[in-house]
């Protein structure tokens, strides 16, 4: 066995005509969550129900904890946990009686499945409504208890297909801190999101996935600092300052400076270290900024620079990405 | 691997053989689903109140207009025949429950546990047999507080009672199937209700198939319905028995043989 939780090479898996996934592969090493980004139909279900075991792949390889999904599914399934998009629980059932159902088709000992429901349950903060139908439930509550069923059995892998889609900002932080929780205590997490900021957030190392392909896959950071660049702006005291600061800044950076009046703006792909280097040798010459602003490139932006046009970031609290038709 | 003690796989030992998991899982999943008809009963309650209208009707309504063997009261030939009806239309709520759970996502959250996949099936063919269990008991006490009488013996009617629910078991097979093909509860219950209206109606269920035009009488005289509302009737009230009954054992056999499969492999490749 690897040090990898997941593996995953070159997998293909048609739905009639349409290919879904066309060639994907990545490596989550374990203890680590791993984001994959991208639009609505962009593939990002189908490799969870494939490495699920709820799908075969027509070509490749998937492999969990060792396992492969194909020929180890049984095995499979005793290491992972699916959070799904569509909140999969019972609205009929009560929050105990659904996780006690997961426990026992997991195969725990019938007496081990009721004290482990209690104490997801307290985990989730679920333990007053713990008797109540799910229906009574709100979105939040029933998104967490879905979660605590992913739990149940104390899966090392927990594959989480769009956690957080629709639900409120508070519940959607609740969301991540238990994630955040959940790697802290070894468990390996794969996520998969149309929202930027969760990626950013929650991911060690983020695949964009777009039309059944990867077509990067770094960390946030590492992603940013390929693809975006750093914006520095210095606002000088007025145009004059302004011409002599460029003269400074553009001898060190010949490239990326350009003046408009008063105001010199640098762009970096090294980050924000520039801005070091750059104060130092204004204050050289006796010049300081009157104001300053730095602007980190956003995975929005990297997200339109991987995947083309035809994709947009809405102005929407979320920035979830929407695609419109090709 | 390094994991913290408190992440594990599955522990070992627990695992049970694989005979004792089907039994276990079947179980686990026939509970939820009684539980869930406990939660919701408006399933119950519409399921017994379209055979009790039809008793209404068909026993003080058009009950004196309609002809029934001589020695036999009305009455008597009407009830058989809603017995079998009344798990017909139960049968729909199969075809509903188990579109609703493809639809919902629940199915493919069992289908990434380590359970044995079958008993998804095999729970929801158990606890709807024990839905009907109930429903038919209701509809027999129905039937008695308006008048049915047993002609024969209490043998020959529990016979007849469980060729009923032999009957639903095969029909709940065939409603599995509607529910994956159609994968939308909706448009289950809408699917349903075009196949089993001819076969409730133009049956010897509520009226004999020989006051049908002719061109109708032999469709109406053999299908599945027909055969196992003549069996049940016969075991009810006497007369030839045993030919009505292999008929209705053949369909029911039938029935098994190809809805069985079937629904096994649509619920393969349901996801």
């Amino acid at each position: 066995m690897s040090d990898s939780a997941i593996l995953v090479e070159d997998l293909h898996k048609a739905y009639g005509e349409v290919e879904a996934l066309k060639g994907v592969d990545f490596d989550v090493p374990a203890g680590t969550v791993f984001g994959l980004l991208g639009p609505n139909g962009a593939g990002k279900t189908t490799i969870v129900r494939i490495l699920s075991t709820i799908l075969r792949p027509d070509k490749g390889k998937a492999v969990v904890m060792g396992y492969d999904v194909i020929r180890d599914a049984g095995e499979v399934r005793y290491n992972i946990g699916l959070a799904g998009q569509y909140a999969a629980v019972d609205p009929n059932l009560t929050g105990r009686e659904n996780l006690s159902l997961i426990g026992r088709l997991a195969q725990m000992p019938r007496k081990m499945v009721g004290p482990r429901a209690d104490e997801l349950l307290e985990r989730f903060g679920l333990t007053e409504a713990a008797s109540r139908p799910l229906r009574t439930y709100s979105g939040g509550m029933r998104r967490r208890l879905d979660v605590a069923a992913a739990l149940v059995q104390k899966p090392p892998v927990l594959l989480m297909d769009e956690p957080t889609t629709g639900l409120d900002i508070q519940s959607r932080s609740e969301l991540w801190e238990v994630t955040r929780e959940l790697v802290a205590e070894g468990s390996t997490v794969l996520l998969t999101t149309q929202y930027l900021e969760e990626a950013d957030q929650l991911a060690d190392r983020i695949a964009v996935v777009d039309r059944g392909m990867v077509v990067a896959n770094d960390t946030a950071t590492a992603l940013k600092a390929r693809l975006g660049s750093t914006t520095i702006e210095l606002g000088m005291e007025n145009e004059d300052v302004g011409i002599r600061a460029e003269r400074i800044i553009s001898d060190l950076f010949s490239d990326h400076t350009e003046r408009d009046g008063n105001t010199v703006r640098l762009t970096s792909g090294q980050g924000p270290l520039v801005l070091i280097e750059v104060l130092r040798s204004l204050e050289g010459e006796g010049l300081s900024p009157v104001s300053l602003s730095v602007r980190e490139p956003t995975l929005d932006e990297v997200f339109l620079l991987l995947t083309g046009e035809h994709c947009h970031v809405s102005d929407l609290v979320h920035g979830e990405v929407i695609c419109d038709g090709e | 691997m390094e994991n913290s003690p408190t992440i594990s796989a599955g522990d070992l030992s627990s695992r049970p053989s694989r005979m004792v998991a089907l039994a276990k899982d079947t179980m686990a999943i026939a509970h939820r689903n009684l539980i869930d008809l406990v939660r919701v009963p408006q399933l119950l309650v519409f399921t017994l109140i379209q055979p009790i209208i039809f008793v209404i009707i068909f026993r003080y309504v058009f009950g004196g207009a309609i002809y029934s063997p001589p020695g036999v009261p009305y009455v008597n030939y009407l009830m058989p025949g809603i017995f079998v009806q009344t798990v017909v239309f139960g049968s729909i709520t199969t075809g509903v429950s188990m579109a609703t759970d493809l639809k919902s996502g629940l199915i493919e959250r069992f289908l990434s546990l380590p359970m044995t996949r079958t008993a998804v099936i095999a729970g929801r063919t158990l606890s709807d047999i024990a839905r009907m269990v109930l429903v038919v008991t209701l509809i027999v006490i129905v039937g008695f507080a308006v008048g049915f009488r047993v002609q024969t013996n209490a043998i020959a009617f529990f016979a007849g009672l469980l060729l009923v629910l032999l009957f639903a078991y095969a029909l709940l097979w065939v409603f599995v199937f509607v529910g994956l093909a159609v994968r939308d509860p909706e448009s289950a219950q809408a699917a349903s209700f075009p196949v089993i209206a001819p076969l409730v109606f133009a049956s010897s269920a509520l009226v004999p198939v020989s006051t049908m035009p002719s061109w109708l009488q032999g469709f109406a005289t053999y299908q599945p319905v027909s055969a196992v509302a003549s069996a049940v009737r016969a075991l009810c009230i006497g007369g030839p028995t045993l030919s009505y009954v292999l008929q209705a054992l053949a369909w029911c056999a039938g029935v098994l043989l190809v809805f069985v499969p079937l629904s096994m492999w649509r619920y393969r490749h349901a996801v």
